[in-house]
């Protein structure tokens, strides 16, 4: 097939940015910039040819074999153009935002050089065409972004570390077996839409509901699935762009994405249900849902009530999968983009006041909205699309997963969707009326520089991306937009009409 | 040049390097070493190619034939291990050329002790010439005369660093010729009963008959001593912990190796008809119980060097649990993957031990901090090793442990499967304790310098180790092209 050039290139473009920059001294911060920002501008250019192509129907899969009959295999459906674009975009915002950040931090070279090789694991794990090599991705992406969790190289730091690894490795263990157990039972498979374990049919109902609940378990650590979402919000020790890109897009969505990976194109959504795993899902999904965001209300700490908050909202994705019909499906994919786009946002400006201002805790922002307007716009932006208001990214999601619910007769999701806007509402507007309507109340913890809001290279990500979060919303229903993208995947892949 | 010409090579190079070096004297067999390493490594490389295209060979040395002469034998399985042995032989011997360089800036080495330290490289060549000789005999008996070569220039070695590692040696000398002892009665008791000791003629003619099943068990028991399987391992952390740096590696990488080889061989080659399947499986459970008990072993290791060797007693547990599953095609590629990874993985973190000693004097792993910023090499080398060990993909490690856990769901036998995957979160756990501690900042600061070579050679096997995971296909073929 020619054009297999393409996601190979993909994959090897931030591996090459990477290995180069490893090789840097730490004082070449012009050749590393340039570098980083190259290789983002290529992968996004290579992401948009091939969005174009598969759009129109183009394959660019590429295969090979490790040993015979095991295959690593890079396909280009358009559920992985959908996390790959994701990943893309994203990281050429962070990257950007990363180097005002970390200026004159010690180690820029390491931290730099892991953060592509997490672009590779992302990338990977995008366009894994089968199990083994979504597994294999999956365990670099615990590999490279393990440095990046410790790289502070505090006692505080490592601990977190030890946390993050003891949960993502036990998960990992748990892969392998599954996988080699997923490949006794079926043989080694390329992913298809309606899943291939379902020509297995009901009578291993047992061997098969433990291997969904094991890869659940595997990929669900990533997802922060409670109870596995322990190493999350300790993993908040790292800098402000790690938290952003990492643990708010690519190590929880690798999770999500995996999980609709098994439930669609191994299992097979209908089959699943005919096994009867996915009530079960659900119901962990949920309650996921309100765990996290409860434990959000009670942090003081910014960074570590977003963590909460994330926790809770990637679990939308999984109810979403787990809700049988389109409109949920719909719902959990876009969601994926829409969630990354606004999680990103409240990180990047939670980095903005730390970095400009010192503020790291809730009782802190009293009147920060008059310091730093435009970061707090921003802030405001993915606040009230996490709660779920018009027009904003987040009321589109829970639009469609409320419909969907509704058209698979689960009406108890609905509830459970309003009493998680309530309780986002719950933690997100103190903050905002705080930072708007209070009166400073106290001198700024350490206050850096005294210019207008945030250093360019910090607010300009900020802004970009508040307006991406504002945009899918808005322009949802044009035919560029992360919804219609969702639509065509619903329609051409998972095989549901409309 | 043909594939019985390889085979002599490999004999008579490093047999008359070892002598020539010997001959040399302090000057000049560092120099004898390194170039008889690389022509020996070449010649390893050569024979893998000459029998993956034109398969088994047997040759009799000098035309004599049996039952007067020497006959060779190799097959895919002995070309894989004289492989891996060539490979990190040469990366062994780089890091000797500077360990062992006159100037002494490593701390385990004496001065006083140092005008021995030449005769490294004749203990060496002896050792490596004793390992290519084993795995290419064709007889019992000359395999044990190879061993006894390997054993003895074992413990010279060993003895080279001085203090504590004489009594080490003594230790591991006492369990040489302990197992030495069962395995020579063993072959008394084939040799009694069929009136050869040839392995193809033996295969040929063995039947199930209780002296039979005397004899390889004695045979067994006296390798899996020397391959250092629990319970069978007391005597491998100290000689490995307290031997020179390059000996360690050697010890630990390739000579546990030939043990195991040899259980292969017999079982597999030379007495698939006997019915052993409760041996398969209790050798599966030793491997079992190695993988833990290493692993908790090494856990609570305070030096660095120690963690290393108690990493070995658990990783030769893996390669043991090849026997319950040896029937599914795929689990000897995978264990001999997981050997070579093993291998060179096991080298490069036994040289990244060393660095750290030679820099701060000390391998406390509770001290030392920064290593990442002080010395990035032998930091990346560890981490890549350690993946490897831990059997992260992508790596030699994780291909091989792939390979035996679908062998073991294949053979319908998932715990085996379990028991792997287990292991490799035990060794995570000790090898990232250690490796946490390289990134604490502050960095503390070193006084010493690694010997020159060292750090470089160490990233280079390491390298090595995450590559094989690309071997797995090259090394079926071999397997399935020298198919004995």
């Amino acid at each position: 097939m020619t054009g297999a050039w393409i996601p190979l290139a993909a994959v090897g473009t931030p591996l090459l940015t990477g290995i180069v920059i490893f090789l840097l001294a730490d004082w070449r911060v012009a050749l590393r910039t340039a570098l980083n920002l190259s290789g983002a501008f290529v992968k996004l250019v290579l992401v948009a040819v091939m969005l174009r192509g598969v759009a129109n129907g183009y394959d660019y899969s590429v295969r090979v074999a490790i040993v015979p009959g095991l295959d690593i295999v890079l396909i280009t459906d358009a559920l992985a153009l959908l996390f790959l674009t994701l990943s893309a975009g994203l990281w050429a915002l962070t990257t950007i935002y990363a180097v005002g950040y970390l200026e004159n931090a010690p180690h820029r070279s390491r931290f730099f050089g892991f953060f592509s090789l997490c672009i590779v694991a992302t990338t990977g794990i995008a366009l894994a065409g089968n199990l083994f090599t979504l597994f294999v991705f999956y365990e670099i992406l615990t590999l490279v972004t393990y440095p990046l969790v410790i790289h502070r190289g505090t006692r505080e730091a490592l601990a977190a570390g030890r946390v993050y690894l003891r949960y993502t490795l036990a998960g990992g263990a748990v892969l392998l077996f599954a996988v080699a157990w997923s490949h006794a039972l079926a043989g080694p498979h390329d992913f298809v839409a309606g899943g291939y374990l379902r020509e297995l049919g009901t009578d291993q109902r047992l061997s098969l509901t433990l291997l969904f609940g094991a890869l659940i378990a595997g990929f669900g650590v990533k997802a922060a699935l409670f109870p596995l979402h322990g190493w999350l919000p300790a993993a908040m020790v790292a800098p402000a762009p790690v938290s952003a890109l990492l643990h708010a897009v690519a190590v929880v969505k690798a999770g999500a994405f995996a999980i609709i990976r098994v439930v669609y194109d191994v299992f097979g959504v209908e089959f699943a249900e005919a096994l009867g795993v996915l009530g079960p899902l659900a119901v962990l999904s949920a309650f996921t849902i309100l765990y996290g965001s409860l434990r959000a209300l009670a942090q003081d700490e910014l960074k570590k009530r977003l963590a909460y908050s994330t926790v809770s909202q990637v679990s939308y994705i999984v109810l979403g999968v787990a809700v049988l019909g389109p409109l949920s499906t719909i719902g959990a994919l876009v969601h994926l983009v829409n969630q990354g786009l606004m999680k990103i946002t409240l990180f990047l400006s939670a980095g903005n006041l730390a970095e400009t201002l010192g503020v790291h805790h809730v009782h802190e922002m009293n009147g920060v909205g008059r310091r730093m307007p435009l970061t707090m716009a921003a802030f405001t932006i993915g606040a009230l699309g996490m709660i779920g208001v018009p027009p904003t990214a987040g009321f589109v999601t829970k639009i469609y997963l409320g419909t969907g619910a509704a058209e698979a007769g689960q009406w108890w999701v609905i509830v459970i969707l309003a009493a998680s806007s309530l309780l986002n509402a719950c933690y997100f507007l103190p903050i905002l009326y705080s930072a708007w309507f209070q009166p400073q109340t106290a001198p700024w913890p350490h206050e850096h520089g005294t210019g207008f809001d945030a250093k360019a290279t910090l607010l300009v990500p900020v802004l970009f991306s508040a307006a991406f979060a504002l945009g899918v919303g808005l322009f949802a229903d044009t035919p560029v937009s992360p919804l219609e993208w969702a639509k065509l995947i619903s329609q051409r892949e998972f095989g549901y009409a409309r | 040049m043909t594939t019985a010409a390889w085979m002599e090579a490999l004999l008579a190079a490093p047999l008359a390097g070892a002598v020539i070096a010997l001959i040399s004297g302090r000057r000049a067999a560092a120099l004898v070493g390194v170039v008889t390493a690389f022509a020996t490594a070449a010649a390893s490389i050569a024979l893998a190619f000459a029998v993956s295209r034109s398969g088994v060979l047997r040759y009799a040395v000098g035309g004599w034939g049996r039952p007067l002469g020497i006959d060779l034998y190799v097959d895919g399985l002995a070309a894989v291990m004289v492989a891996i042995t060539g490979v990190v032989g040469a990366c062994i011997s780089v890091c000797a050329a500077g360990y062992f360089a006159p100037k002494p800036t490593h701390a385990d080495l004496p001065s006083d002790k140092h005008d021995r330290a030449w005769l490294y490289w004749p203990l060496w060549l002896m050792l490596w010439g004793g390992m290519n000789a084993l795995y290419l005999s064709a007889d019992l008996f000359n395999i044990y005369v190879t061993q006894e070569l390997i054993g003895l220039s074992g413990i010279g070695l060993i003895a080279l660093a001085g203090g504590s590692a004489i009594s080490a040696a003594l230790r591991y000398l006492l369990l040489a010729l302990a197992g030495s002892l069962l395995y020579i009665v063993g072959v008394e008791l084939l040799y009694a009963g069929y009136a050869t000791l040839d392995l193809q003629q033996l295969r040929d003619r063995i039947d199930a008959n209780p002296s039979t099943f005397a004899a390889a068990a004695l045979m067994t028991a006296g390798l899996l001593a020397k391959s250092a399987l629990f319970p069978l391992h007391f005597w491998l952390p100290p000689a490995h912990g307290h031997a020179p740096v390059p000996v360690s590696a050697a010890l630990s990488a390739l000579v546990i190796k030939t043990g195991f080889y040899l259980v292969v061989r017999l079982w597999l080659h030379v007495l698939p008809g006997l019915a052993w399947a409760h041996l398969a499986t209790l050798l599966g459970v030793l491997g079992a119980a190695a993988v833990f008990w290493g692993g908790v072993q090494a856990l609570m290791q305070e030096r660095l060097k120690m963690m290393v060797a108690y990493s070995t007693v658990a990783q030769v547990g893996y390669l043991f649990m090849l026997f319950p599953v040896a029937s599914v095609p795929e689990a000897l590629p995978g264990a001999l993957l997981l050997a070579a990874s093993h291998a060179a993985a096991k080298a490069a973190l036994f040289m990244c031990a060393g660095s750290v000693l030679a820099v701060y004097g000390h391998d406390r792993i509770r001290s030392i901090n920064g290593i990442g910023t002080r010395m990035p090499l032998t930091a990346v080398a560890f981490a890549l090793s350690g993946i490897s060990l831990i059997g992260l993909p992508p790596s030699g490690g994780f291909a091989g442990k792939w390979l035996l856990i679908s062998a073991a769901f294949a053979a319908g036998a998932w715990w085996w499967a379990a028991i792997i995957v287990l292991g490799g979160l035990l060794s995570a756990v000790y090898l990232l304790r250690a490796l946490a501690f390289a990134f604490l900042e502050p960095p503390i600061a070193g006084f010493g310098r690694a010997p020159w070579g060292m750090e470089a050679t160490s990233l280079v096997l390491a390298f090595i180790a995450v590559g094989l995971n690309f071997a797995a296909r090259p090394l079926s073929e071999l397997l399935n092209a020298g198919a004995g």
